[in-house]
């Protein structure tokens, strides 16, 4: 980073899902593209990250580092992201920042509703889900994951703990298996790039930032178990 | 047009090379994933992408720092876009082309055949087209006329199992080890000849075709019916290299007398066996043709082949959009040959 009293220039890359989107994130604003394309991510990607930098004025030589999903979610998706955050790295000679998928859902459930309490479930397919439970930091620092990110069947999820709101397509999926979501649900969100991105200054703040080489997806599930 | 990076990730090894068209190859760095796959007898596809992503950014600093260059000197990225596993192709088509993007510059997804058959021009005496190429491994078998730089014509291929997918079979039926090429050729090399006898597929017939699965039925019956002992199957062992390699260069010889071409090349990872070369130097001697081979490790997978398609395919004005969606099952018939 160049100034330290300016917020970083942030680029985020967010593809685990069938949702494809980018953020750019400069002088306190975010400029997004997202996009619902199974299947036409490839297509996709570059051209919404052109429009994105230019329509925020960003060139590659502004950016401090890349911010990407690092899963879990679809394992082509997240390799997608994390290639392309690789490659952008290794142009632009800037640090990456690996970010929850499962993080994503949690700040875009915060960001739209409030709330403060949220279980972030995906369908994981094989009649699995993988899920993250996520609350408010004591100091309004964001959101504090509380147990670690797993992948199992939707009645693994933990109960308890008082009451939650449910985020992403695992609640539409086992809408009848999973914790109840008395603070309320959004069956049909999926993550984005911008709430990849409140996390990803937090992280690049504290000196998370990592090497192109190790921008690398978080899978969660073996690759040969089944 | 002075510097070229090359990726390649379809199937199951990662590899990255730089290319200058004025002092050909700089460096090329291949990662081979065998010892990961080998507890499965074959490639097991999410395991191959896994590590293509963990691979890519390490191989392609390396060949830079061999080279000596910075990839801000890049002037062209090739990646290979087709055809291949399709989650193993997708890790270093989003890698390539997003570097070229992030540099500014152009790049071009290469078809991997194209590249095989473009390999002999990274030799120090490279034979010029027309020629027929005889691109032999484990996914693909098949002749193919080049009559110059883009234009290709399919004169036979597989119609099912690859020769070297029958190597993998027969290796597995001897109780031999992936991958099966070397395994199978180290115990041939002990089996006397003629010992048992097996089918050379659709050799009889006119065309130009393969076919091996019928030949590993073969082989399976042979192993049923033989005591089971070494020596028996280093008989079978023998047996199956010599109907493969009789089968490839019968072919061969065919291509080229219905072609009226007098140069073979052979490549991919077949290409190694020793008998094959043994086989086609002797029947090229005999025959007055001539048969060029890449060095071997250019004959497997690789993206020294990439890189210098990727050249050649940017100089003659191609050129990729910002979509990178890849072409897992893209025919060598399909591609666009270059606009004289």
């Amino acid at each position: 980073m160049s100034d330290h009293k300016k917020p970083p220039v942030l680029i985020a890359l967010e593809t685990a899902t069938e949702g494809c989107s980018v953020a750019v994130a400069a002088a306190g604003t975010v400029v997004e593209r997202a996009d619902e394309t199974p299947r036409g991510h490839t297509a996709r990607l570059l051209p919404m990250l052109t429009e994105a930098m230019a329509e925020a004025g960003v060139t590659p030589g502004d950016v401090d580092a890349v911010v990407f999903g690092r899963g879990p979610g679809a394992f082509t998706g997240v390799r997608l992201a994390a290639s392309a955050a690789q490659a952008l790295c290794l142009a632009w000679s800037v640090p990456a920042v690996g970010v929850s998928t499962l993080a994503a859902l949690a700040y875009g459930a915060h960001r739209r509703t409030g709330a403060d309490r949220i279980i972030a479930v995906l369908d994981a397919r094989m009649d699995e889900a993988y899920w993250g439970r996520y609350r408010s930091a004591p100091n309004g620092a964001g959101l504090t994951l509380m147990e670690e990110e797993r992948v199992g069947t939707p009645e693994e999820v933990p109960r308890g703990g008082g009451d939650w709101f449910g985020a992403g397509r695992g609640f539409a999926a086992f809408p009848e298996r999973l914790p109840p979501a008395a603070l309320g649900c959004d069956p049909d969100a999926l993550p984005l790039a911008r709430d990849l991105i409140p996390p990803g200054a937090v992280a690049l703040q504290a000196g998370e930032g990592v090497d192109a080489a190790a921008a690398l997806p978080l899978y969660l599930r073996s690759a040969v178990h089944y | 047009m002075n510097l070229i990076l090359g990726i390649e990730t379809s199937c199951d090894e990662t590899a990255a090379a730089l290319y200058c068209p004025r002092d050909g190859l700089l460096a090329h760095a291949v990662f081979s994933q065998v010892a990961e796959h080998a507890p499965y007898g074959g490639v097991v596809p999410e395991l191959a992408s896994r590590d293509h992503v963990r691979k890519l950014t390490p191989l392609v600093r390396r060949v830079a720092a061999e080279s000596g260059v910075a990839l801000s000197d890049l002037d062209g990225v090739g990646w290979t876009r087709g055809p291949g596993l399709p989650g193993a192709l997708m890790v270093g088509a989003a890698f390539g082309r997003t570097l070229a993007w992030g540099l500014g510059i152009p790049s071009v997804g290469v078809h991997h055949m194209e590249a095989h058959l473009l390999a002999p021009m990274l030799e120090p005496d490279p034979p010029e087209p027309p020629f027929v190429a005889l691109l032999v491994s484990g996914g693909h078998t098949m002749l193919v006329q080049v009559a110059a730089f883009g234009r290709y014509r399919v004169l036979g291929e597989s119609v099912d199992d690859a020769a070297g997918e029958a190597f993998d079979k027969t290796a597995r039926l001897l109780g031999l080890d992936y991958p099966g090429g070397p395994a199978v050729a180290r115990l041939a090399a002990e089996g006397r000849p003629s010992a048992v006898t097996l089918p050379r597929p659709m050799t009889t017939k006119p065309g130009l075709d393969f076919s091996f699965s019928g030949l590993k039925t073969a082989v399976l019956h042979a192993v049923q019916e033989s005591d089971g002992g070494p020596g028996s199957r280093a008989d079978i062992a023998h047996e199956f290299q010599e109907a493969v390699v009789d089968t490839l260069v019968i072919k061969s010889r065919r291509a080229l007398d219905r072609t009226g071409c007098r140069r073979l090349i052979v490549a991919g990872g077949v290409g190694a066996n020793a008998r094959l070369r043994e086989r086609l130097t002797e029947e090229a001697a005999e025959r007055g043709f001539t048969v060029h081979y890449p060095r071997l490790e250019l004959c497997t997978d690789n993206a020294a082949m990439v890189a210098y398609t990727g050249y050649r395919r940017l100089a003659a004005g191609f050129r990729d959009d910002m979509d990178f969606s890849v072409r897992p099952r893209w025919q060598l018939s399909e591609l666009a040959p270059p606009v004289v």
